[in-house]
């Protein structure tokens, strides 16, 4: 079954002779429970995809189906609350000025819910964390344990998605190789379906179940993990890609 | 000098900051005669700290120590700020990670290659552009005319990383450090990056020092690598096979590697690491 | 304290006190010695001004004429002016006046400013557009002249100053702010609350406007300075505090005839005046270093 329906998905922005068409006309699905992977290099459009799909973009066109039902630029709470995005540099998606206990229980009061201590400290003991973590600035956490404050505030919201741009980029081998586990857990645990974006492809290929491989705002080409191993993607670029990670 | 004589010679390497009362590097040798040494290591390694060392350009607040740190026969240790900008450019290079905060944003390409053989080879006018046009090509950047003409944002992180070497190399130095040069670069440019760079300093029998976190690259580069955790070197390598260090072992094990899928990622032992450290 | 146990949601903190003196600033202070001296000489101003019935020697307004015009002596630290007043006891209270305009307009203009540049800049198109034209009038006017005009329509004295001064220092603030909320309003900390639904005055009020406040002070605090020139030219101009109030412009602009023979008359609050916009200056210059790590020098 798929939980999110893409067909003709365009942003392009600027007017006239400037126009950057970032994203064209693209059609693909999510399936229930899966890790959908999008590979690509800088400016290829597959950030904004997934910021199109977590309805922080508006202005683009074609149509978003999530469990059927049409989303607009706008959303409503249900449909945001369904979708989380993890995003990828760990030092500015967390509020400065909000200790880490304040910055998990914000969604919950942003959406009328109750956030009591027990729900934050569950929420960052089921990330790995300390729950004395709570009282303390951003700025006092190392890039990975940021990144896992930032899983567990999409989590607390209990989605049934979450969008992860680039999670682990910004981090060390060690530290990346602890968060794709941690986000592997919480996937099984909660059975999530994952979206993830990197320009990685040894990280895209130990996550995801199916590639997307994207150029120039559009994908050039799909295939399982398997194949990266066995060399024998059908398209031009995605071999060049494989090639030069892999050298 | 004979050539027995290593080109850089570096033992005991501390670098201390005035306020920090852990060293951010602590006791390390180098020795390096033509060939290329990768220096691998995550961040807060001191991995990079080692690179500005040598080249002498840490800030004021850090205090660098070594028994001994030997370049071409000079005392590095000792030369006064004016010999180290003559040695600086000339006899070694850095190359740093992004180029678009190493290259001037108001002059064009053509202009800062030109300076570049102006400073370092004494060339003027017509002669430094024809120099700096040279290398530009040897680089391999296509309608080297219309590049030259461009400024360093009309150009991709690619080329310009390439007008970083060209400029670097120009003065055929004999050292070359290459801080995380591909770092900031798409994937599919830099393989290319790195073979250009490697092939110019064989081919003008310079040396190189090639910092990055990314082990397997290195590795596939570098003649020896050495692997730093917390300032210091746990471990020189010629084959990633060979690893017998803990840290070193739990690195390359928490790569994810396509062709060896794993359900869970192997992470580092920090508890057994530290304990390490301290029964050192 | 306890703060393992409870609080985890970050509702209750320490003392606000308590994190003011704690703060990392006061020990950022101590490297910067220039502005030291400068929070230092503000102190003591303030001290002045709030004890000024128990430091000055004598009434400011008390009439001696027999005394008049005394040079600068060991009775009359600061000499006498044309009606025998000491001149030292009406620097004293003169600061009081001073004070309360500067940060009568400073609470004015902060806040004014603050609020339309960063709705101006969080919110954008039309709303940035029509905010942003009305701070641009207002920056074309030279503020001395409306503030002279404004003080010449409703009549003048303290209050009006304020009101003028205040009139024409909030565009700077508002232009700054805005600029500010243009940067944070793009960060992913933003981002990620627009996906749990944090309203706009939410964002606006607790994600936005604290990040911008740092660099507003700041500039509040470099403003201090232009405010204390402005109130004096006012003063000086008779637009201001009116006679017998000992307010420093005004000072200048009676000592003024007496100049060439009895230079104390004009220069002792010329003095007073440059001491305060100067502390203002240093002040807001280190503020900026402490704050702003952007402007870290060399």
């Amino acid at each position: 079954m798929n939980v999110i329906e893409v067909r003709g998905l365009d942003v392009s922005y600027g007017k006239n002779e400037s126009t950057n068409h970032v994203v064209r006309s693209l059609d693909f699905d999510v399936r229930a429970g899966e890790t959908l992977g999008i590979v690509g290099e800088s400016g290829c459009g597959k950030s904004t995809v997934l910021r199109c799909l977590a309805g922080l973009e508006s202005g683009w066109g074609g149509s978003i189906h999530v469990d059927g039902k049409p989303v607009s630029w706008r959303r409503t709470r249900d449909e945001l609350r369904r979708m989380q995005l993890v995003f990828q540099d760990p030092f500015g998606s967390l509020h400065p000025r909000h200790r880490i206990g304040r910055t998990i229980a914000e969604p919950l009061r942003c959406m009328g819910q109750e956030a009591s201590d027990q729900t934050v400290r569950a929420a960052l003991i089921q990330v790995g964390l300390p729950a004395e973590f709570a009282h303390r600035f951003p700025h006092e956490l190392s890039g990975g344990q940021r990144q896992r404050v930032a899983i567990a505030r999409a989590l607390i919201l209990a989605p049934e998605i979450l969008l992860l741009d680039e999670p682990t980029s910004a981090l060390d081998v060690s530290v990346q190789a602890e968060v794709l586990n941690l986000l592997a857990d919480k996937k099984a645990e909660e059975k999530l379906t994952y979206v993830l974006v990197s320009h990685d492809l040894s990280v895209i290929s130990h996550m995801c179940d199916r590639i997307l491989v994207m150029k120039d705002g559009i994908f050039v080409d799909e295939f399982a993990p398997g194949v990266i191993a066995t060399g024998a993607a059908h398209h031009n670029y995605a071999r060049h890609l494989i090639e030069a990670s892999f050298f | 000098m004979n050539a027995a004589e290593p080109t850089l010679d570096i033992r005991n390497l501390r670098v201390t900051y005035a306020r920090g009362i852990v060293a951010a590097v602590d006791g390390i040798d180098l020795q390096l005669a033509g060939g290329r040494l990768g220096i691998v290591g995550e961040s807060g390694s001191g991995k990079s700290t080692v690179g500005r060392a040598i080249m002498r350009l840490l800030s004021s607040s850090a205090r660098v120590e070594a028994d001994r740190m030997m370049f071409a026969g000079m005392d590095l240790a000792r030369l006064g700020e004016r010999a180290l900008r003559q040695l600086r450019g000339k006899q070694m290079a850095l190359i740093m990670q992004d180029p678009r905060y190493s290259l001037n944003p108001v002059l064009t390409i053509g202009a800062q290659v030109a300076e570049a053989a102006h400073l370092h080879l004494g060339l003027r006018g017509k002669a430094a552009q024809q120099a700096g046009a040279e290398m530009l090509a040897r680089v391999r950047i296509q309608n080297v005319a219309r590049v030259t003409g461009l400024y360093p944002h009309q150009i991709s992180g690619g080329m310009g990383q390439r007008v970083m070497i060209a400029m670097m190399l120009i003065a055929r130095p004999r050292l070359v450090i290459a801080d995380e040069p591909t770092s900031a670069l798409d994937v599919s440019v830099r393989a290319e990056v790195l073979e250009l760079l490697d092939s110019l300093v064989r081919e003008q029998g310079s040396s190189l020092i090639l910092i990055s976190h990314d082990i397997r690259m290195v590795a596939a580069f570098c003649d020896e690598v050495a692997v730093m955790y917390r300032g210091r070197v746990v471990e020189k390598l010629a084959q990633l096979e060979n690893a017998a260090h803990p840290y070193t072992r739990g690195l390359l094990a928490a790569l994810p590697d396509p062709k060896h899928p794993v359900a869970r990622l192997a992470t580092l032992d920090r508890a057994l690491l530290s304990q390490l450290e301290t029964s050192r | 304290m306890d703060m393992t146990k409870a609080d985890l949601t970050g509702a209750r903190r320490p003392s606000l006190l308590h994190r003011f003196l704690t703060l990392p600033f006061w020990s950022a202070l101590r490297r910067e010695p220039l502005g030291f001296a400068g929070v230092i000489v503000l102190a003591l101003l303030v001290l002045v001004a709030l004890s000024a019935p128990l430091l000055a020697p004598y009434d400011p307004n008390r009439q001696v004429l027999d005394s008049s015009l005394l040079s600068p002596s060991s009775s009359h630290w600061a000499g006498t002016d044309e009606f025998g007043r000491d001149i030292f006891s009406r620097l004293v209270w003169g600061a009081r006046l001073t004070l309360r305009t500067v940060f009568s307009v400073s609470a004015i203009v902060g806040p004014i400013g603050l609020i339309i540049g960063v709705v101006a800049g969080y919110f954008g198109g039309r709303v940035d557009a029509v905010l942003m034209r009305l701070t641009d009038i207002v920056l074309s006017f030279p503020s001395l002249v409306l503030a002279l005009a404004f003080a010449a329509a409703i009549g003048p004295g303290l209050n009006t100053a304020i009101v003028a001064i205040s009139l024409t220092s909030w565009p700077p603030i508002a232009r700054l702010a805005r600029a500010e909320a243009l940067v944070v309003r793009n960060s992913d900390y933003v981002s990620a609350a627009r996906m749990y639904d944090a309203s706009n005055l939410r964002l606006l009020t607790l994600y936005i406007a604290p990040m911008c406040i740092p660099s507003v002070v700041v500039r509040l605090t470099l403003n201090m300075a232009t405010i204390t020139l402005t109130a004096a030219s006012l003063g000086f101009l008779g637009l201001g505090a009116q006679p017998p109030a000992p307010e420093w412009g005004a000072m200048i602009s009676a000592g003024r005839k007496y100049m060439i023979d009895y230079w104390w008359v004009a220069v002792m609050p010329g003095l007073a005046i440059l001491l305060t916009s100067l502390a203002f200056n240093v002040v807001g210059d280190t503020l900026r270093d402490i704050l702003d790590p952007r402007h870290e020098r060399g």
